[in-house]
This record gives structure tokens, sequence and C-alpha cells, in this order.
């Protein structure tokens, strides 16, 4: 049994199926990746799977229970971590503070004993920031840990987005367009940086943009259209694949692969 | 330790001041000092909700309301026909009735103002859970518009209703003594005693919000704040969150009200008024919205003024212009203020429409070879962006 099993997920705004019927599953220590054109429906897929959107109909099990249609909070509590095509940080907290709210779900402290300043709830404040310190070392931006993230560059708060959602300690971790803003550089450190964390035994699901990317990093890539999955296998077997060529990457024009 | 300082400045003032205003023949202001405390803990209270979780509450007075009105009434009930009832026993056993001869000398068996200000703080507590469970869906203007609605209802309801005193409120309101030989009451004799016992209440409140705002559940409120979807992904239940510092609020505004009701020795509908909502509003965003410090000092500050008579029979008018006032120059009314330029200057269109970067970045799409191609997919892909983003 699959970490992750999306069955049949469907949903439609108005009159378009921005998903439809799409299957597939992610697994712990792989990484895969949903691609397709603009408007292919990645991202709505990723609010069926992380709960910001309900399907209309299908199925999303999780860990061998079924989360369709659950919350985002019980959702995240369940051990699915997420980051945002536009990055969603709180600008005037510190880079500590925001990783810190990573560890929410896996802390107990509770609203009255936090006003109390409870002795209790010191213990778990100091592993929070401990838990948090982790996850900013790993991403390599202790520097700046005490800085308000509101002012820093883009591509160091997109990997504070990415060391809040490890806080967490995820099993799964959704990726939307982790690679959007940065430069290649900061992209081939991502790539690294995600391999990393697949060999930690996270499964990582990713929507990416960058086909440069999606095909270095890959186990697997499942390929959507207009809703629709067209395509699903190793990287080289969807670049093989006529349905994608022709669709996706262009009939005439195959080496369109390796830029966007 | 920088989030104390408001707390453990208003402690030291609690005691420093009543030998320093005597010295200074001016201990009469203890008396608009005391009250303008107990307004500064409903500011307070309402500032958690609005600068911290970013939610607004237009009815506040409403629960200062609910906490003077339930405690004064309760505490006027007269228990002594049922003197020998079980249900009296218990009380007095517990220490919470009150009994002696009143200004008559009637002998009377009345609910101790320590039993009428719990009751009070959980109805306001009750009420608000009622309340904030469905209206805390709401955002922005449309929770403006049902935390107004509430306030008014609260006043409509004081007002009419005959037991509460109507038009008149309630007065003789009994004297609440909170330790032995300490009592919450009007008077030059309890005037200093007084005023220190409502800095030290309002230096508590202080102390709970600094712990609140640098706890766990304070970070949730300020990522929520921020961003309900992010905060909402890292785990935190948003709904809950926001109703439980609704619910703080109310309590600050209860106890308020409570403590400022004995002192007064009476409560009237004015208190629940909506004009009294907005004095609460414009308070916390004169302080900076989530600002603790902010809030105390024009708390502290205005209400002394008013209540000094400083803006005379322009009260309320004062509070209101300075809640126009600070939504036009703060962050988000010069943001305001700004588009409001752009929409009215013709120059303005043409640059709304122009393409934004991300939209202007190559797509796998774009690269297809035929303008014609290009074309159809360009507009493919704008019927998508219209429902699947």
């Amino acid at each position: 049994m699959s970490l992750l099993e999306v069955r049949g997920l469907s949903r439609s705004f108005g009159g378009l199926k921005a998903v439809d019927g799409v299957s597939f599953e992610a697994e712990a220590n792989r990484i895969t990746a949903v691609i397709g054109p603009n408007g292919a429906g990645k991202t709505t897929l990723f609010n069926l799977i992380a709960g910001s959107l309900k399907p209309d109909s299908g199925k999303v099990a999780f860990d061998g229970a079924d989360i369709t249609g659950l919350k985002p909070f019980l959702v995240a509590r369940r051990g699915i971590s997420r980051t945002f095509q536009a990055v969603k940080l709180s600008g005037g907290m510190t880079v500590l503070e925001n990783v810190m709210i990573g560890r929410h779900g896996r802390s107990r402290s509770g609203f009255l004993s936090g006003m109390l300043g409870a002795p209790w709830t010191w213990a778990e404040e100091r592993s929070i920031k401990a838990e948090a310190m982790k996850a900013i070392e790993l991403l390599g931006i202790s520097a700046c840990a005490r800085e308000k993230t509101g002012g820093l560059p883009f591509g160091i708060q997109r990997s504070v987005e990415l060391a809040r959602a490890l806080a967490s300690e995820p099993k799964l971790l959704l990726l939307d367009e982790p690679a959007s803003g940065l430069n290649n550089r900061e992209t081939r450190e991502l790539a690294e940086l995600i391999r990393r964390i697949r060999d930690t035994g996270i499964a990582v699901l990713v929507v990416e943009h960058d086909m440069s990317l999606v095909m270095d990093i890959s186990d697997e890539v499942v390929v959507l259209d207009f809703g629709k999955k067209i395509a699903r296998g190793t990287p080289r077997e969807v670049q093989r694949d006529e349905a994608v060529i022709e669709i996706y990457l262009g009939r005439e024009d195959g080496a369109g692969a390796s830029d966007a | 330790m920088k989030r104390f300082i408001p707390a453990i400045s208003v402690l030291a003032l609690a005691f420093m001041l009543p030998p320093l205003l005597t010295a200074l023949k001016s201990a009469h202001y203890m008396t608009q000092l005391t009250m303008s405390a107990y307004y500064a803990l409903a500011s307070l209270g309402l500032c958690a909700l609005m600068g911290y979780a970013g939610q607004i509450n237009m009815g506040q007075a409403g629960f200062f309301a609910i906490g003077g009105y339930a405690s004064a009434f309760i505490s006027k009930l007269e228990l002594s026909a049922t003197a020998g009832s079980g249900p009296a026993k218990a009380l007095d056993a517990l220490g919470l009735l009150s009994k002696g001869l009143d200004s008559y000398g009637n002998s009377y068996l009345s609910p101790s103002p320590w039993l009428s200000c719990i009751a009070a703080v959980l109805l306001a507590v009750g009420v608000s859970a009622l309340i904030g469970t469905p209206v805390l869906r709401l955002r922005g203007h449309y929770l403006a518009m049902a935390t107004l609605a509430f306030g008014i209802v609260i006043e409509k309801v004081v007002r009419g209703t005959t037991a509460l005193g109507g038009a008149d409120g309630l007065s003789s309101v009994p004297a609440f003594a909170v330790l032995p030989g300490l009592e919450i009451t009007g008077g030059r004799a309890a005037r200093a005693a007084n005023f220190t016992v409502s800095w030290v209440v309002l230096a508590a409140g202080l102390l709970l919000l600094a712990n609140l705002v640098a706890s766990r559940s304070g970070r949730a409120l300020r990522a929520l704040h921020d961003g309900e979807e992010a905060a909402d992904a890292m785990g935190v239940d948003t709904a809950r969150v926001k109703l439980k510092v609704f619910i703080l609020g109310a309590a600050f505004a209860a106890v308020a009200g409570v403590l400022l009701t004995h002192y007064n020795g009476s409560i009237g509908p004015g208190e629940a008024n909506f004009m009294k909502s907005v004095r609460y509003v414009a308070i916390v965003a004169v302080g900076g919205m989530a600002n603790i410090a902010g809030t105390l000092i024009a708390a502290l500050l205005l209400n002394f003024l008013s209540l000094r008579g400083v803006f005379g029979s322009l009260d309320d008018a004062v509070f209101g212009l300075i809640l126009i006032t600070v939504m036009l120059i703060g962050p988000s009314g010069r943001a305001a203020v700004s588009r409001l330029r752009a929409a009215l200057s013709p120059k303005a269109a043409p640059s709304a429409a122009a393409p934004s970067p991300r939209s202007a970045a190559p797509s796998p799409r774009a690269a297809a070879p035929s303008p014609g191609a290009a074309a159809g997919v360009a507009a493919r892909d704008a019927a998508r962006k219209g429902g699947a983003s």
C-alpha cells in the first residue's frame, strides 16, 4: 500500500473540469513530479490533497486512512506539509518564529497555559525552538534566523517556507513550484536539497514548471493536461511518450524539454 | 524580557502614583485614572483580537456591559426569602453570600460580589462563545457589521429591560470586597487603594497578554493574521484559535465592566453604546494594532482626557475622528488611499492592464511553433486560468 493514494479525484469550477478523474500514488523515499501546461490542474490537485479544496468525487488515502475532504489543519497534523506557489510567510515575524509555526501540529501547549506562562509549557517551547533551528540549519539559513522574513531576498524566503514545512516532520512534502523565482544556482541547490529530503525517508510530491529540474530529480512523473492524467512513468519514459511530446513539449520542438 | 515592560511599568505606577499625586496635590486625578485603567483592560482584550488575530469586534462595549450589568444585577438580588434553602446555605458556607443591614436598617442577604463577578464573567464568556462561533466565519466588513449589530442588540436589551433599570441603569451597586479590608468602591477614603487595585488588575491583564503573544497559541494567532491558508497548512485550527481570542477579549471587557461598575456603584446603558465600541476600536488603532504598549498608552491617555472632560461635548466626535484619521494614515489606509487615487486617475487604466512579471514569463505552451497555434493556446490558457487557480 502506498503512502498517498489518489483515486479518481475530480473537481470542477463552473463548467470547467480543473481536475478530472486523476489517480496516482506517491511513495516514501521517492520524488513524484506532477507536470503539465499552465492551468492543467496541478495546483488544484495539490489543494485537493492538502484539503484547501474539497473534491467533487474521488478519494485521497494517506498512510492507510481516508483523508478525503478533511480540513487542511487536520491533513497537516496527519503528516502532510506543503509550500505554496507564491511564498506565504508572516513578514513581520522572524525566520525562527515562522519556522516554529511549522511545529504547531506537533506540539500541545494550550491557549490558557500559554497565557499563564505555565512552567510546563517552557520545555515544549524549548523543543519547538530546537527543532525549528534544526530545519533552519538544514536549509543553510541560520545566519538570518533572527531577521524578519519580510525584508529577505526571495530565494531565502523560499528556503524559510521549506524549513517551516520540514519542521513539521512530514511524511509527505508537497512542493508547489519550488523553483519559480529562483536563479540557476539556487535551482541546482534546490535539486540537491530535495534529493536529501527524499533520502531521509520523506515522500516528495512536486509540481514544477522547470523541466530540467523535474527530469533531473524525479523518480516518477505524472503528466496532466486539461485536468486529466495523460501519462505517467519515469522521466525517460515520459519524455518519449507521444502524447506528452505532442501536447506538452510541442511536436516540432522536442528540445522544449530542456528550457521552460 | 522586553515583553514584560508594560506590565512591570503599570505595576510600579500602581504603587508609586498615589503618594506622588498626593504630594502634588492632584489626588483627585486618581478617580479618572482608576476608570481609565478599567477601560484600558477592555481595550487590551480587543487588541489581542484585532492586533494579533486580525479580526474585528465592533461590539466590545456589549461585553463590557454584560459584565457590568450582570454583576450589578446579581449582587443586588435580595435572597432573604430563600435564606433557609439548601442552595443558599451552600453558598453561605462557601462565603459567597453577603449579609448585613442596608442604609434603612433592614437586614439583607445577597450574593457576594465575588459570586456575581464570577457569574458575570462566565456569562460574557458563554455569550461570546455563542456569538463568536457563527460570526467568526465572516470576514472583514461582514464581521464588523455582525459584531456591531451584536453591540446594538445588547444596548437595546439593557435599555428596554425594566429589571435592569431601563434608561437609568442600575445604581446602589454594592462595594466589592476583593480582600478583607480592601473594597472596590467609590468615595475619597478608598480612592488611593482603588487606584492601586485597578492598576494591579491592568498589570495582570498585560502580563497575561505578554505571555500569550510569546506562546505557541500567540504565534499561531500572528501567523493566521498574516495568512490563514499558511497557518492552516501548518496544523493551526484557525477557527478555534480565533474563537478563543474572541472569548478572551470578551472576558477582559467583562472583568473591566464588573470592576468599574462596583467602583462607580452604578452602570447605565451608555456603557453598551455603539460609540463606546468605536472608542475601543479607535484606541487599539491609535495604539498601533498589534502593539500592547501602544494600546495601553492610548487607552490610559485618551480615556483620562475624556473623563476629565477635555473634549467637552465633542467627546464621541473626537474618537470618531481619531478612528478616521488612523484608518487613513495607517499602513492599510495608505494603501487604500493610493489605490483610490490610482482608480480615479485616468492614467491608471493602462498600467493596471500591463502583464505581471509572472504571466509574462515564457510558458511551455508559449514556446509552441506557429503564431496561430500560440494564439489558440493563449486563449485556452486564459480560459483555464479563470477557474483553475
